[in-house]
């Protein structure tokens, strides 16, 4: 197991890269896991798409897959590959600070 | 952790709703991992982008040994129609989107999808009668060109 440094805080990581607990998460510390996976800028959107796969993976016990994001966090599939270009399926879950999604959509 | 661009080019060449799924499930897959992918729809496959076909894809329960129906019934007028009825009882359950709609998604989410011309002049299809989401009809060299560095999935 790995700890990294994110926004001056240090945080438990798994093998690729996923935060081991969703409590050492801020807001700081997503904006320097944006930047290291091609984000330089969160927006109000990557906001909305994050607190809901917060929420979402804390009210289930399972990280949302894009199909799910797109049902219920108010942004399109196209919009959610916009926001997070080099994979949503992995990359929300990065950011977010939950496990690696075991959905397949 | 991010490969630098890996690619995946996947042949869909079976209609049946059971051989649809794979390759789009996989090319969807690759998409949510950040990689490309590229689907190219020839021989039956082609019912899986063929607008009047798309929703209407069945499995046959005949010659396929993981069944759990024998064979003398399998056979049956109307068995198709009740294992294809069946199988996408189960995906509703699980929410699994039904085709046109994986079409969709994927195109939505960048994955790139051709179909074969040979197979097009074969069975008399126009590129109007695919669904929208088909980028363009291309031919087997075109394929190959394109899939250059990618790895080939063949369903």
């Amino acid at each position: 197991m790995a700890t990294k440094v994110y926004g001056g805080i240090a945080v438990e990581v798994d093998d690729e890269g996923f935060l081991k607990k969703a409590t050492e998460w801020t807001p700081e510390v997503a904006k320097a896991i944006a930047v290291e996976v091609g984000i330089p800028a969160l927006t109000d959107k990557h906001w909305k798409v994050l607190e809901f796969a917060r929420q979402d993976t804390a009210s289930s016990g399972q990280s949302p897959g894009p199909r799910r994001i797109v049902a219920s966090a108010g942004v399109s599939m196209k919009e959610l590959y916009e926001l997070f270009p080099k994979g949503p399926g992995k990359l929300v879950a990065r950011v977010a600070g939950v496990p690696k999604p075991k959905a397949c959509l | 952790m991010e490969n630098a661009t890996r690619k995946l080019a996947i042949i869909c060449s079976k209609g049946s709703l059971d051989m649809a799924y794979p390759g789009l499930i996989l090319a969807n897959a690759a998409r949510m991992a950040g990689h490309d992918a590229m689907v190219f729809f020839t021989f039956w496959g082609l019912d899986i982008v063929n607008d009047k076909k798309v929703d209407h894809l069945h499995m046959s329960p005949l010659g396929n040994p993981s069944m759990p129906i024998p064979a003398m019934i399998a056979g049956l007028p109307g068995m198709e129609a009740l294992a294809t009825r069946m199988m996408v009882a189960d995906m509703d359950k699980l929410e699994i989107p039904h085709v046109r709609e994986m079409l969709e998604n994927l195109a939505d989410a960048g994955a790139e999808l051709y179909a074969c011309q040979l197979a097009m002049d074969m069975f008399k299809l126009e590129k109007k009668d695919l669904v929208p989401q088909v980028k363009d009809v291309i031919s087997a060299m075109d394929f190959i060109d394109k899939s250059e560095g990618a790895q080939v999935i063949f369903v």
